[in-house]
């Protein structure tokens, strides 16, 4: 027994052919409005952003490369050393060694500190996990997207190289962009 | 009955050493509007699409086209092991050669007087005039063609079946479009039928001629949207897949060449060559400028074209081409002949 669709059956709804003078009327204007198109898009002005000596502003919430910061007053690092950024980063490529903070020795607020503070931005995806699971606000993303180096090994960021105040090489967008 | 046999006419031959500077002179104008074309080409379709196209080379970009051919030139050649080596080699040149070749006999302007010694501004004036020119663009199939099928690799095998295929069917539609042209003329040599068209340009009484000209001409040059041979967004790249370095090079400009080709060829059969409308008549020295200017805008039109229409699918190509531009071609021969006939 043949198998009916029953109401399985999608109607697809087709355009009128083409054909005759009509089709060939049809044809000829919308060839003559696409060139029409075009050439209304070469009276315009182009819209790119001339990249190296234009960059283009990005949003206050921009994920770029990201920064470790210090209490403005003491000058302590933030971070305690806990991991948690190490444990949400999707990509493993936040590394994190803690040590003791000793009263001649004293690196950050809390009982511990970060004796190394690595992140690989080869794997890193940008995603922001790192800052929202840092307890003290140590980590943030920064607005730096210009990271090309020529060697995997210079896009392993030490420490010293997040806490340091980054060039600012890009412009933030203002109120009305 | 005399022992040499004539296969045409020239119309006009100089001595045998302007002839040398002439084709030198033409071969350099030649290969100065190539890379004019690949900039205009870059530069204008960035505009149309909102972008500026190539700026950083030179002032506004105009040394990219150097900088391309410089780069593809100190590149190593590289060859499949496949391959058949001589022809891998030579069929590059073919089309280069081809297309050069067909730009000697289109007309800058008429003669002219030189220190006393009177120049023809073309390469030669043959009765064959456009004979020629289909002569070497049908020639241009063999450098598709044998570029390959000499790859000894698939993909650059269906490309130039494909091309071979296109070029062949559209020239048919291409030639019978110019009938028209020839049959109004009442000649064959290129500066005749610009001559012809001193008081109307041939686009006016055969605007059909002139458009399925056009359309033939995007399919016969391999220029988007009928660049089916190429289609870069869905196939390898055609006949010049395996090619690389200063090959390739000569097949890009060998395309582009005969992009300028056919627009000097619309120029001449239709818009008038180095007439100028509404009876404005400069001094001769104008007249090649006055035909460079031209070609230079038609090259426009293909690029403007370029930038608008998607790729039909192939057998639409095939459909469109067998099925109505040489039906309409032809019908338009017929009409204009008939139409001579009674007038005269």
């Amino acid at each position: 027994m043949a198998w009916t669709p029953g109401d399985d059956v999608i109607a697809v709804q087709r355009a009128p052919e083409p054909g005759g003078a009509g089709g060939a009327y049809r044809a000829f204007g919308e060839t003559l409005r696409g060139l029409k198109t075009t050439f209304a898009r070469m009276l315009e002005r182009p819209v790119v952003y001339q990249y190296p000596e234009q960059k283009l502003p990005v949003y206050p919430r921009f994920r770029g490369r990201h920064k470790l910061h210090r209490f403005s007053d003491t000058g302590l690092e933030k971070c305690v050393g806990c991991s948690l950024c190490a444990a949400a980063c999707p990509a493993d490529c936040i590394r994190v060694v803690a040590a003791e903070n000793t009263p001649e020795h004293r690196v950050s607020a809390g009982e511990r500190y970060a004796a190394v503070y690595e992140i690989n931005l080869s794997r890193c995806i940008f995603c922001g996990y790192c800052e929202v699971a840092c307890p003290f606000d140590a980590i943030t993303m920064g607005h730096d997207y210009e990271m090309s180096d020529y060697n995997r090994q210079d896009l392993i960021f030490t420490k010293e190289m997040l806490l340091a105040e980054p060039l600012e090489r890009t412009p933030l967008r203002t109120e009305d962009e | 009955m005399s022992s040499v046999l004539t296969f045409a006419t020239v119309g006009f031959a100089e001595a045998w050493w302007i002839q040398i500077i002439k084709a030198v002179i033409i071969f350099l104008v030649g290969f100065t509007l190539v890379p004019l074309a690949l900039m205009l080409d870059r530069k204008l379709m960035g505009r149309m699409q909102m972008r500026y196209g190539p700026n950083r080379v030179g002032p506004f970009g105009a040394l990219q086209p150097m900088a391309d051919i410089g780069k593809l030139l100190f590149k190593q050649q590289f060859r499949p092991r496949t391959s058949v080596g001589f022809l891998f080699a030579v069929a590059p040149a073919i089309s280069m050669v081809c297309a050069a070749g067909a730009f000697a006999v289109i007309p800058f302007g008429n003669t002219v007087d030189i220190f006393g010694k009177e120049v023809g501004l073309y390469g030669i004036d043959v009765s064959i005039g456009i004979l020629f020119v289909f002569a070497f663009s049908a020639l241009s199939v063999y450098g598709l063609m044998l570029g390959g099928w000499a790859s000894g690799s698939k993909y650059s095998f269906l490309g130039a079946m494909r091309s071979a295929a296109q070029l062949i069917s559209y020239e048919v539609s291409m030639g019978l479009s110019l009938v028209g042209v020839v049959i109004t003329a009442g000649t064959l040599s290129l500066t005749g039928i610009v001559e012809a068209q001193a008081g109307m340009w041939f686009i006016v009484p055969q605007l059909v001629g002139f458009l399925i000209f056009l359309l033939a001409a995007f399919a016969e040059t391999n220029r988007p949207p009928f660049d089916l041979t190429e289609a870069d967004a869905e196939l390898v790249g055609g006949y010049s897949t395996e090619y690389g370095g200063g090959r390739f090079a000569a097949y890009y400009a060998a395309e582009y060449f005969h992009l300028v080709i056919a627009s000097a060829i619309a120029v001449t059969m239709f818009f008038g060559g180095w007439m100028l409308p509404f009876g404005i008549d400069p001094p001769q020295w104008v007249d090649p400028i006055v035909v460079i200017v031209k070609t230079v805008l038609v090259v426009c039109f293909f690029i403007w074209a370029r930038t608008t229409f998607p790729r039909p699918r192939y057998d639409q190509l095939m459909s469109l081409g067998w099925k109505i531009l040489l039906p309409l071609a032809t019908a338009n021969a017929l009409v204009t002949a008939i139409l001579v006939v009674v007038t005269h």
